[in-house]
């Protein structure tokens, strides 16, 4: 077990750089403590399974210092490290049992035979594999599979970290509830630092404590799902999550007030009076939008009904709003005048908050 | 252990090498040369042999058909077998086992079998004497081979690839041009290269085929080797300039061989 | 894996079915024609039963051959499978090694069968060839044309370097293709390089070395061009392979009645092998 600390890592693939594209990371400084559940989330090409990969040791990278426990172990092989990785398809040894494929990493290690099936036991009634035990592992369902990847990472008692890179992706739809469930339920139960990638935001927000998100090889924020919730300190977190994702509204800043179609919005931010930003925006999420007397002019153009609640497009000069409505509520239609809930609405200036 | 590793494939090339050096060594000799005298470079070096190659309108005329004829063969049957492999690999459907293996059946009959019906029934079809005619023949068992090889590539990818894709809302083409193909290029370079080794050599469909218009360098050599004697110096001439088209291709081809999994991220 | 039923895959396949049956039909239905038929010539042709059949299946020659066939592919197999799949495992993943392996190696592949017998006949030659000459220089007594076991040395040296690099590369090709998770998985798990093979790479080779056995097995068993080249089936009989004799049969006296039935028990012959091995390697896949 141990708690994890990234330095001013960054990494290129390329021998030279010329640009910041050439890099997939830059400037990664994290510090999780011991036994948390952290996910890593953005979009594909974002750079977290080349974080990911650093961290486990399958690479090395260009600049900066990984630390165990304060330790430094950015050169140490992937065994030194112990730790564990999941990847997005099963990986197993096909020609194995189950029970073989568990004990394996235990037998490379030189454990004795009945720690050995002990511990394999106690994994497999983890993960309800008990059932499947002497089965042949290529006969398993994706999920089974994926259980026994998981297995193989939990069999060795001295795990410090767990690693999960999309491992959800080949399973069916209705099964990753089930199995997110399990994993969250292991992390209470064995207490063991994991780290979650995905490009998945409801996996991501339901299974850690902290989520830090990535974009273009960058941390834009970290924080607890609510705290990225409620104020997203970049437009891509407010955009990339909840869903519908936050409203990115141009807008115009003059004498230390923001302004959107002419109409002045009043925000968390504390706008200066002097700002020379390249560009403007205001952020507010269709949960804080509602119809008001006065504020915005919009022109409703769709309402769509999920069920629970009701996702209106409207459109203002600056731009489209959504809005979020509980279905219940009557709509106003044709045109229609908006407010923000200033607690919840931020300016942000060159896609970062105004604070 | 690890650093003598660059040993074993050193001394098997050498061991490879070997032979194409006499041969090469041959070539450059002449044929009375080559029979009298033991000697490990040529005494007399002579560009005879080739010269006659590259001015005897029989001769290259037969290397611009063989390559003509094997490239269409190659393409052809790449082509068609990519998604009967597919098909094979990932779907069950009826009869499929017992198709699988009679593709391979066709490989099965010693070629001197086909020789005589394929004479007449190529010449019945009015396709005798052409590059399509041996190009098609060829499929007999170069179809059944790149099907074999492409099946056995593709079922090393895991299915869930596929069904990722789909999920991800791509429809079946774009998913296997833009996903799969990418996936399994080492079984296709080394496909295209085998289908192409193997028309290449074949020398008695080839020449039963061909009269003039689409003679191969097959028929040329046979040539040289029955009625005369051995025109060796020339053969070995001959022999060697066969060397280069198929080492071209597989140079073509490397990157996809060696890549081999490209990480089919959808 | 599981496969999904699909009775909608048949369109994929027609293409490669037309192509294929396009081509061995014909030929298939003239053979066997032949082989249940007598003729003397002009097209006459009498019902003869399996009287061919039997004949062959009796004849001492036929078994003689088909002994001698026998030996030959399983040497061959024995040397050239183990042998290939270990160079493809030492052989370089990235860099300027590997276009110089690939076109190095796939060079003996590319050279007219014909050519390698008359290339291997002057090599190995006492006289005149760098082979013969070497061998009898550092002491041996070498002489493939008159001596039966330097003749299957030579026969099968000559195989050896014409058609190991098949495996080779169909290995090499397998190998390159497993994902490089499961190498990373196995770092991972601490497992040691023979672990990694045995149940990584072998593994994930099933199939491509399948294919590589039975073309081997085939082609080494209907070998005709280069030992005919090379020692014309002799000294004697000595390297008259199963081919070689058929070929007799059927050229030099004119026999087609029992030639066609001997090309038909031949035929069996390798699919009976075939298909035996091919289910005894897919046994595992079993379909849900």
């Amino acid at each position: 077990m141990s708690k994890i600390t990234l330095k001013d890592l960054s990494h290129s693939y390329l021998e030279k750089q010329n640009s910041n594209d050439d890099w997939a990371l830059r400037n990664i400084n994290i510090d999780w403590k011991d036994g948390g559940a952290y996910a890593l989330l953005g979009p594909s090409g974002c750079g977290k399974t080349t974080l990911l990969n650093i961290i486990s040791g399958l690479l090395n990278p260009t600049k900066g210092k990984v630390f165990f426990n304060n330790e430094d172990i950015t050169l140490k092989t992937p065994v030194e490290r112990n730790i564990a990785q999941i990847f997005q398809f099963p990986v197993i040894y096909d020609t194995m049992t189950v029970y073989n494929n568990l004990a394996f990493p235990l037998k490379n290690r030189g454990i004795p035979p009945n720690e050995i099936d002990k511990r394999v036991k106690e994994i497999a009634e983890m993960l309800e594999l008990t059932k499947t035990l002497y089965n042949r592992a290529s006969g398993l369902t994706a999920d089974g599979k994926q259980k026994i990847s998981l297995g193989r990472g939990l069999a060795r008692s001295d795990v410090n970290v767990i690693m999960f890179d999309e491992p959800l992706t080949v399973i069916d739809p209705h099964l990753k509830w089930v199995l997110r469930s399990k994993l969250k339920e292991l992390h209470q139960k064995i207490n063991r630092t994991m780290i979650y990638v995905t490009h998945d935001q409801t996996e991501a927000l339901t299974f850690a404590d902290q989520v830090v998100v990535m974009h273009e090889g960058e941390i834009v924020q970290t924080g607890t799902p609510v705290e990225l919730f409620e104020k997203p300190r970049h437009t891509f977190v407010g955009y990339f999550i909840g869903s519908p994702g936050m409203n990115i509204i141009p807008c115009e800043i003059q004498n230390g007030t923001a302004e959107v179609a002419g109409i002045k919005i009043s925000t968390s931010s504390k706008i200066k009076q002097k700002s020379n930003f390249s560009k403007t925006e205001i952020g507010i999420r269709p949960e804080f939008v509602s119809f008001s007397k006065d504020g915005i002019p919009v022109k409703i153009i769709k309402v769509s009904n999920t069920g629970r609640h009701k996702i209106i497009d409207t459109e203002c000069k600056n731009g489209k709003i959504k809005i979020l409505s509980h279905s219940s509520k009557e709509i106003p239609s044709g045109s229609a005048f908006l407010s923000f809930d200033k607690k919840y609405t931020y300016a942000y200036g060159d896609s970062r908050i105004i604070e | 252990m690890r650093k003598f590793k660059w040993l074993v494939p050193t001394v098997y090339i050498l061991f490879l090498m070997l032979p194409i050096y006499w041969l090469l060594n041959m070539s450059f000799k002449t044929t009375t040369e080559i029979i009298n005298t033991y000697s490990l470079w040529p005494q007399k070096f002579t560009f005879e042999n080739y010269i006659t190659i590259f001015t005897d309108s029989t001769w290259y005329t037969g290397y611009l058909n063989s390559i003509y004829y094997v490239v269409m063969n190659t393409i052809l049957s790449v082509a068609v077998a990519l998604p009967a492999a597919y098909a094979f690999s990932r779907y069950k459907f009826l009869g499929d086992k017992h198709l699988f293996f009679w593709l391979l059946t066709n490989r099965m009959a010693p070629p001197a079998v086909f020789a005589l019906p394929f004479f007449q029934f190529y010449s019945s079809i009015n396709l005798f004497d052409t590059h399509i005619a041996v190009a098609l023949s060829h499929c007999l068992f170069n179809i059944p081979l790149a099907v074999w090889i492409l099946e056995g590539f593709i079922s090393a990818v895991p299915k869930e690839l596929d069904e990722t894709a789909y999920v991800d809302g791509y429809s079946f083409w774009r998913f296997f041009v833009r996903i799969f193909i990418p996936t399994i290029v080492a079984g296709i370079g080394i496909t295209m290269f085998f289908c192409f080794m193997f028309s290449w050599v074949e020398l008695l469909l080839a020449k039963t085929l061909t009269a003039v218009a689409a003679k191969p360098i097959a028929a040329t050599m046979t040539r040289t080797a029955s009625t005369s004697g051995y025109e060796l110096g020339l053969l070995a001439a001959a022999g060697s300039l066969t060397i280069i088209p198929g080492a071209i291709v597989i140079y073509f081809v490397r990157n996809y061989i060696a890549k081999g999994f490209a990480l089919g991220r959808v | 894996m599981d496969k999904t039923i699909n009775q909608k895959a048949w369109f994929f396949v027609i293409p490669v079915f037309i192509l294929v049956a396009f081509n061995a039909v014909v030929p298939l239905m003239t053979v066997v024609n032949y082989a249940f038929q007598d003729t003397f010539g002009n097209n006459v042709f009498m019902w003869e039963g399996t009287r061919w059949f039997k004949q062959i299946l009796k004849s001492e020659r036929f078994h003689a051959a088909l002994g001698r066939q026998f030996l030959f592919t399983g040497i061959i197999l024995l040397i050239q499978i183990p042998l290939g799949i270990a160079i493809a495992l030492s052989m370089p993943k990235k860099g300027i090694g590997v276009p110089i392996c690939l076109v190095l190696m796939s060079m003996p592949l590319l050279i007219p069968w014909n050519v390698v017998g008359a290339m291997w006949n002057i090599f190995a030659l006492p006289e005149i060839g760098f082979l013969g000459h070497s061998l009898n220089d550092l002491g041996f007594d070498y002489n493939f044309t008159q001596q039966i076991g330097d003749a299957w040395f030579t026969t099968i040296l000559m195989d050896v370097w014409h058609w190991t690099s098949l495996v080779v590369l169909l290995s090499y090709a397998g190998l390159q293709s497993i994902q490089p998770a499961y190498y990373q998985a196995a770092e991972i798990d601490g497992a040691s390089k023979w672990a990694i093979f045995r149940y990584i790479e072998l593994p994930k080779m099933k199939k491509v070395l399948t294919i590589a056995i039975l073309l081997r097995f085939m082609d080494s068993f209907m070998i005709y061009t280069e030992p005919f080249v090379l020692t014309g089936g002799g000294p004697g009989n000595a390297t008259a392979f199963l081919s070689i004799d058929l070929v007799k049969m059927a050229l030099g006296q004119f026999d087609l009645g029992p030639a066609a039935a001997m090309s038909l028990i031949y035929f069996f012959i390798v699919l009976l092998v075939c298909w035996v091995f091919y289910n005894l390697m897919m046994r595992n896949e079993v379909q849900k």
